[in-house]
């Protein structure tokens, strides 16, 4: 791998940039790996990378029905944090967190982890309980969270209106500074260069269409590009999940809903964090390019039609409208939707399934993306090993017949 | 923005609507004596078809009627809506899953 | 400023309306008619903006939409708004604009320096670089961020307001071209309600743009007035204009938004800015036109190369002349066309230079016959020019038009009009889902396959002559009515008739030939307004980024405010080319909504300013803002919180509140919870089954405590249920669970158990509700009820009766959620108010004393009760609360099976239970985390947290609430909080009531 550096910039600047390498091969499939990744989006990228960086499995190919990142890697708004309620999920985001940290160097690709904070608002008395219990859950945890009084806020953020109209006053948020967005593009794109040079084969454009199934155990994957064997299978393809699992025959207690995101017209530096609302569904945060970047809330049907619906718009755009009633005039260049899988409890799967070799990741709901780095890495140990990590045992798929549910949307107040 | 029909009251607005999952899901009628197993299916697992889905609705800014529809939830289209109890209508369209 | 390039006559302007406009510090004149675009070139100013990368000088490129330079701030201080195209802003007097991106100025742009270090800043150059050291990137970002963003976000509260409107037709034309207008002509002739929609100020569209045009024997501009005419006297048919149809969504539902008073120096306070229609159509008529494309050659972005169409249009539509001398380039007859209306303008046309080697097509015999000098197969590979084109290079091609033979001339001007072809105008199309598909001869994506009700006509069908448009338009009109049902009761009349040249023939080069190797010339640029070139494109393949979606999103092309209009088509053509791929096999991007930049505020429309969700208020609320009460939110409900007297602090209020109630009587607003009334023979059967407990063997005139669980097993929802009569129950819930609550039972009713004879009904705005509490209560209430025994036989804890209390109808219910002698009087809405005074009126003599939901929650927690969604979370089940007795073994309820699930029986849940500080004085922050004990440093491990805390005047101490693993079985053991400072607090596990726990106090 041609390493990139401001040195390797020049040199090939001097060459009209005629000689940069391809960021990761487009090899045919194999007939056989050791590992097939089904998803080339960042979860399932990060896995490969993994399984090759930390368990030294180097034998695996990433299918992907599409082009690599173009499903919700490629559509959310980008936001990490790990300041999560309860102990499993925030040891979960934490892991992620800690790997963000030191991922532009560890994949030499820059994917723009800015941590700027990112902070969640609370509008009323039972907000500020939740909010408090959250604070203190996450600094015995070890995670960054601070409580920030209204003057705090306005300081930090002087175009917010702590009136907010008057009918969602701003009364306290929690901020946690290590948290703040990334270049979604980026987590893809760099996850995939550095499993290739690792060996990976990534194949795109290369549909799943069934997977052969002997015993009770997966023996390969059945593509638009033949059939392709296979000791072990990692399902990874948010938005589909359902779909994938209906093809080994088991069944997923998940919804696909439709969730939407916009972006503004591109202006100067007028909002340095992120800034989340639970109660009126909003969150917001301003592009390294300039845009507003703004998630939007989930459409209640089953949808896997990629897009949003107006009034999901409307509520979102009415509520940033009162929070930063100056942005009433900015305008809505772009917006778009995607698939989530929502679990009952509002927390993902990372799990063994009822086939043997075969480990399915989904569920994260509209809070994936912060996850990739963490996802892949227990994924990949939940691979390699046959049997969870310890950050995602409490993520499995028998967790809804015991009823050790991780009910993120209960507490938290945010789920995304 | 979808156009419902409510079998009550005519086609409607969704946002008149709120969304009730998969229809033709049936209580367990003893579920004392049924596994956790089979208790968590009840609860948690529904269908997630991507293509024709049998759906519930409610006309909550409305008559308040619950209903069932057929959906397809790919293109949005809306091929039928029937009464609670209603067996489901016969559809042409094939489920992808 | 004089506007030396006006014509002395012609356009669609009033030169008897002079408005005054400044740019950038300088005033100048134009007419009403212009956009700012053409005023400003009329007055011979092209350089308006920097490009958003490299800082280069840009000029107006088109004189529309799809403008991807002319990028302005408009307006001041609280109504300054970022990114405006010059093309599409109406000309006002007193308009204020300026130009963005650049520092100091336009002239002189520090951020030019950009362009000298470009070679070093190719496309994705961001992510090879800034990585060392890594804590840099915050700097680095910082650097990044500020040179990046085009114009400044507005830094005041838009003082503007918006409005929304519902809106339905059978017909909905969206452009009124001469495809729109023929469609519209159609179907409103026929009867059919229609709403033409046009974001242009004007009717006509592409033929304002035209010179010398008939329809039917008539110049197009009378036969423009003539059809207006006719549309505005036909009573179904509404004409939409300045009004932007930006999204096509499901069930032909279509957004657009109007621009109401932007155009306009003075505005009408009562009007919206604007307004957004949310309309369903039955069928709709796209007829959006098409987009002219640039030309890919070496500096093709200088100010003064401009859209050839474009130069057209500022020519005959707005008589401005965009220069003195041209030159085009062209692959197509477009050229020709401008070349000919500027020459009838009076500009020098040094040379049409043409990349066909034989150009042929009406147009170009035209130009030849005029005696324009046309130069074939050749192309413009260069140019020259600080802030102004100055001159074009050219050359001869090779036979197959894929090699530039050495460099020939040199050509001087000031303006180059190019034209690279004509891409439809998909967005809507696409949007409605609808699949488009490449035409190789009119070398653009025409629409295919519809998705919905709706048929696409004109040039965004790919028909460019004037006829086909037309008829193209009338017969979709007139279909589009036939398809929405509608009977044809009149005659849609004959189609309009008129010539029918088209743009063809062309010669298809997405990128023109160089003199020089690739990327050794200068920059050719495919995306203008985020500095995207051919050579981006093709560095983004050879790196892998194969996809169109790869290339769009590591280039940023098309991702700009102009979203790709004018450059996307270009680009998927020279990626198809690189890769030797048909364009077909590469695809389009996708479009999304919004087609061009939509306002926030009209998503908000009026509900701002407080109005984003109702606000419920009590009938007893002016009372309680008459007693300084300071509220708090509950739901959407507004509560009294507390009620301090002058200088009492929250603390020293709730004290009175809370002792006043203990120790004589105290009063609350009730009205908020919410109450369901529940009739019929099956009703005790329903509440069975909802309910945890038995409700059989409840009497009439007595009450009961319910606990309500989702299927989980958790807890959603608790209250009191009283028996009215033999098939008759009210039930009340909490505050903010009252809507959940019905819409629970309604669904259960309904789609589990229709069998049950059941009906359901939210009474809760039908009452208004005051609670006396405390010792005192019975006394009062005894003065003012008649017709009802108050003795503790008769009306016991848990009963309710009917009666009168100061001359109101009332229903009285002994319940208790304080722990004291409690009776909640409910009285119809109306009469709250005058219930509530009478009580304050006569309970003056105990003291009686208003207390809010603060000293509620005091009261409760004294006795152990529990506020769902505080001691609960969706997490907690009842045996976790510690109410077992109150879980039916015998029977089925919601969520029974679920409370025997392996982890719901573990002795370590989190359980229900007191806590009590070591230091009486201490009290917990409510959220505080409870361990065993305190480490040197996180992580630590948690066992629980505090649901509750206050201090109890009453007992003369802080007390808690608190949910422990395996709480139940650590009484009496010590539990330290950790503080947010560090600190911790010792304290120790109690049972959950603090105060008389026989209830001897309630049932007195």
């Amino acid at each position: 791998m041609t390493r990139y550096s401001i040195f390797s910039l020049l040199r090939n600047a001097l060459n009209y940039h005629e000689d940069w390498p391809r960021a990761w091969r487009s090899p045919e499939p194999k007939s056989s790996y050791d590992v097939v990744i089904v998803g080339g989006g960042g979860h399932g990228l990060a896995t490969a990378y993994y399984l090759a960086k930390n368990h030294g499995i180097t034998d695996v190919a990433v299918i992907e029905s599409g082009w690599i990142g173009g499903g919700s890697t490629g559509r959310n708004t980008t936001i990490v944090r790990s300041n999560y309620l309860w102990d499993e999920s925030a040891a979960l985001y934490e892991h992620s967190l800690k790997l963000w940290e030191g991922l532009s160097q560890d994949l030499n690709f820059n994917v723009m982890f800015s941590q700027r904070g990112v902070m969640n608002l609370a509008h009323n008395q039972h907000d500020l309980r939740e909010i408090s219990r959250r604070i203190n859950a996450n600094r015995l945890n070890g995670i960054d969270s601070e409580f920030m009084t209204p003057q705090e806020i306005k300081t930090f953020v002087p175009i917010i209106d702590l009136r907010a109209g008057g009918r969602y006053p701003v009364l306290g948020a929690s901020i946690q500074r290590r948290g703040g967005t990334a270049r979604h593009d980026a987590v893809a794109w760099g996850y995939a260069r550095a499993a290739d040079a690792l060996g990976v084969d990534i194949i795109q454009q290369c549909p799943v269409t069934g997977f052969q199934i002997e015993n009770g155990r997966v023996r390969a994957v059945e593509t638009g590009k033949g059939t392709i064997e296979a000791k072990k299978v990692g399902i990874v393809v948010a938005g589909h999940s359902s779909v994938l699992a209906g093809m080994a025959g088991f069944r997923l207690p998940i919804h696909s809903l439709p969730l939407q995101a916009l972006v503004s017209e591109p202006v100067k530096p007028v909002l340095d964090t992120v800034i989340m609302s639970g109660a009126v569904h909003a969150y917001i945060s301003q592009s390294d390019k300039g845009e507003l970047v703004i998630g939007a809330g989930v459409d209640s049907y089953v949808g896997y039609g990629q897009r949003g619906s107006l009034p999901v718009t409307e509520e979102t755009l009415g509520a940033i409208c009162e929070l930063f009633p100056m942005f009433r005039r900015m305008r809505m260049l772009r917006q778009w939707g995607g698939i989530v899988d929502v679990c009952p409890d509002a927390s993902p799967i990372l799990s063994k399934t009822p086939v043997e070799g075969m480990f399915i990741n989904c569920g994260w709901g509209t809070g994936g993306f912060k996850a990739t780095p963490g996802s892949g890495w227990a994924f990949a140990q939940t691979i390699a090993n046959d049997m969870p990590h310890e950050l995602n045992a409490a993520f499995s798929l028998d967790r809804f017949r015991t009823g050790y549910l991780i009910d993120e949307h209960g507490a938290a107040a945010v789920a995304h | 923005m979808l156009v419902i029909p409510c079998p009550y009251c005519g086609p409607r607005c969704e946002i008149e609507f709120s969304y009730g999952g998969q229809a033709h899901i049936a209580r367990p009628e003893d579920s004392a004596a049924i596994s956790d197993e089979t208790w968590a299916d009840y609860v948690f697992l529904r269908d997630n078809t991507k293509g024709v889905f049998l759906e519930r609705w409610v006309h909550a800014h409305g008559c308040r009627q619950w209903f069932n529809v057929a959906r397809h939830t790919v293109t949005y289209e809306i091929l039928a809506s029937y009464e609670t109890g209603a067996k489901p209508p016969k559809l042409d369209f094939v489920t992808q899953v | 400023m004089t506007q030396s390039f006006r014509l002395p006559e012609g356009g669609l302007i009033d030169r008897s309306h002079r408005l005054g406009f400044r740019f950038d510090g300088r005033d100048y004149m134009g007419y009403a008619g212009d956009t700012l675009a053409s005023a400003l070139l009329a007055n011979g100013v092209h350089l308006v903006g920097r490009s958003y990368k490299y800082h280069r000088p840009r000029g107006i490129l088109s004189a529309g939409a799809e403008e991807p330079n002319a990028l302005v701030q408009l307006g001041e201080g609280a109504r300054s708004e970022p990114n405006l195209r010059a093309t599409q802003i109406d000309l006002f007097d007193g308009l204020r604009a300026r130009s963005q991106n650049r520092w100091p100025s336009l002239n002189f742009d520090i951020g030019a320096l950009n362009n000298g270090l470009s070679r070093f800043l190719p496309a994705g150059f961001y992510y090879k670089t800034f990585m060392w050291p890594a804590s840099f990137w915050m700097k680095y970002e910082y650097i990044i961020r500020h040179a990046a963003g085009l114009g400044e976000a507005p830094r005041e509260r838009d003082p503007d307001h918006y409005d929304k409107t519902f809106a339905h037709c059978d017909v909905l034309v969206v452009g009124a071209g001469p495809a729109g207008l023929a469609a519209a002509l159609a179907a409103g002739r026929s009867g059919a309600r229609v709403i033409l929609a046009e974001q242009d100020s004007i009717l006509g569209g592409s033929l304002w743009s035209g010179s010398g045009e008939t329809i039917g024997g008539e110049p197009v501009q009378e036969w423009i007035a003539t059809t207006r005419r006719e549309l505005e006297g036909m009573e179904e048919v509404t004409i939409l204009t300045r009004t932007l149809a930006y999204g096509y969504f499901d069930h032909n539902f279509v957004a657009l938004v109007e621009r109401v008073t932007d155009h306009l120096s003075d505005r009408p306070a009562a009007l919206p800015r604007q307004r957004l229609w949310k309309l369903r159509a039955k069928q709709v008529v796209l007829a959006t036109g098409a987009i002219e494309r640039p030309l890919v050659f070496a500096d093709n972005d200088r100010p003064g190369i401009m859209l050839a169409d474009a130069c057209r249009t500022y020519v005959n539509r707005f008589a401005v002349r965009p220069g003195k001398k041209a030159v085009v380039f062209t692959n197509n007859e477009s050229g020709h066309l401008a070349a000919l209306d500027m020459a009838a303008a009076g500009i020098n046309i040094a040379a049409i230079v043409d990349l066909r080697e034989d150009p042929m097509g009406s147009a170009s015999e035209r130009a030849e016959a005029a005696g324009l000098r046309v130069v074939p197969g050749s192309a413009v590979v260069g140019t020259g020019g600080q802030r102004r084109v100055k001159q074009v290079h050219i050359a001869r091609l090779n036979a197959d038009g894929t090699q530039a033979l050495a460099a020939g001339e040199t050509l001087d001007c000031d303006v180059l009009a190019m034209s690279g072809g004509w891409s439809p105008t998909l967005h809507l199309f696409s949007q409605s889902r609808g699949k488009v598909r490449f035409d190789a001869d009119l070398g653009c994506f025409v629409p295919g396959a519809s998705a919905q009700a709706e048929r696409s006509a004109g040039a965004c069908n790919g028909a460019f002559g004037l006829s086909d448009c037309l008829a193209q338009g009338f017969a979709a009109g007139k279909q589009a009515v036939k398809d929405a049902g509608l009977k044809i009761g009149r005659q849609a009349g004959a189609t309009p008739r008129a010539g029918n040249d088209d743009f063809l023939p062309a010669r298809w080069t997405w990128e023109v030939p160089s003199d020089k190797p690739s990327g050794r010339a200068g920059k050719a640029f495919v995306d203008f307004q985020n500095d995207v070139t051919a050579n981006d494109l093709k560095l983004a393949l050879r790196e892998g980024y194969q996809s169109i979606e790869h290339v769009k999103r590591y280039t940023a092309t098309g991702m700009g405010t102009d979203q790709g209009k004018t450059g996307n088509v270009n680009a998927i053509g020279i990626v198809a080319a690189a890769q030797g791929r048909e364009i077909p096999d590469v695809g389009v991007t996708t479009f999304r909504p919004p087609y061009t930049p939509v306002t926030f505020g009209v998503f908000a429309g009026r509900d701002v300013d407080g109005l984003l969700d109702p606000n419920r208020k009590t009938p007893i609320h002016s009372w309680h803002e008459q007693a300084g009460a300071v509220f708090e939110d509950v739901g959407q409900w507004k509560r009294p919180w507390y009620f301090p007297k002058a200088g009492e602090s929250m603390s020293q209020a709730v004290k009175r509140e809370v002792k006043a109630t203990r120790e004589s009587i105290g009063i609350m607003d009730a009205t908020t919870l919410g109450k369901i009334d529940i009739q019929g023979k099956d009703s005790a059967e329903f509440l069975n089954r909802i309910y945890t407990n038995a409700w059989s063997k409840l009497a009439v005139g007595r009450c009961r405590y319910g606990l309500m669980l989702n299927e989980a097993g958790m807890v959603i929802d608790d209250g009191v249920t009283a028996r009215l009569d033999d098939f008759h129950y009210l039930m009340t819930t909490t505050t903010g669970n009252a809507a959940p609550v019905l819409a629970h039972l309604e669904e259960y009713l309904q789609t589990e158990w229709p069998d049950l004879d059941v009906h359901l009904t939210s009474v809760t705005e039908q009452f208004a509700t005051a609670t006396i509490a405390g010792p005192n209560a019975r006394a009062l209430l005894a003065e003012l009820a008649e017709g009802i025994d108050l003795a503790p036989q008769a009306l016991p804890h848990m009963s309710i009766r009917d009666g009168r209390v100061a001359g109101i109808d009332a229903r009285i219910a002994r319940i208790s959620f304080t722990g004291e002698m409690s009776y909640e009087i409910n009285v119809p809405a109306s009469c709250g108010l005058a219930l509530w005074q009478a009580l304050m009126t006569a309970g003056a003599k105990y003291g009686i004393t208003p207390y809010g939901t603060e000293a509620m929650h005091v009261l409760r927690a004294e006795k152990g009760f529990i506020i769902v969604g505080q001691e609960t979370d969706g997490s907690v089940t009842p045996i976790d609360l510690g109410m077992d007795w109150i879980v039916s073994k015998k029977k089925d309820f919601v969520g029974k099976r679920s409370l025997t699930r392996p982890d719901m029986i573990k002795s370590d849940r989190k359980q229900l239970v007191g806590l009590l500080t070591d230091d009486p004085k201490e009290i917990l922050a409510e959220g505080a985390q409870l361990v065993e004990r305190v480490l040197p440093a996180p992580p630590m491990p948690m066992i629980g947290h505090v649901t509750s805390s206050y201090e109890s005047p009453n007992l003369g101490r802080s007390i808690a609430l608190a949910l422990i693993k395996g709480g139940r079985a650590r009484m009496g053991q010590k539990v330290q909080a950790s503080l947010a400072n560090g600190g911790t607090i010792a304290c120790t596990v109690t049972g959950p009531v603090f105060l008389d726990p026989e209830g001897t106090r309630l049932n007195d």
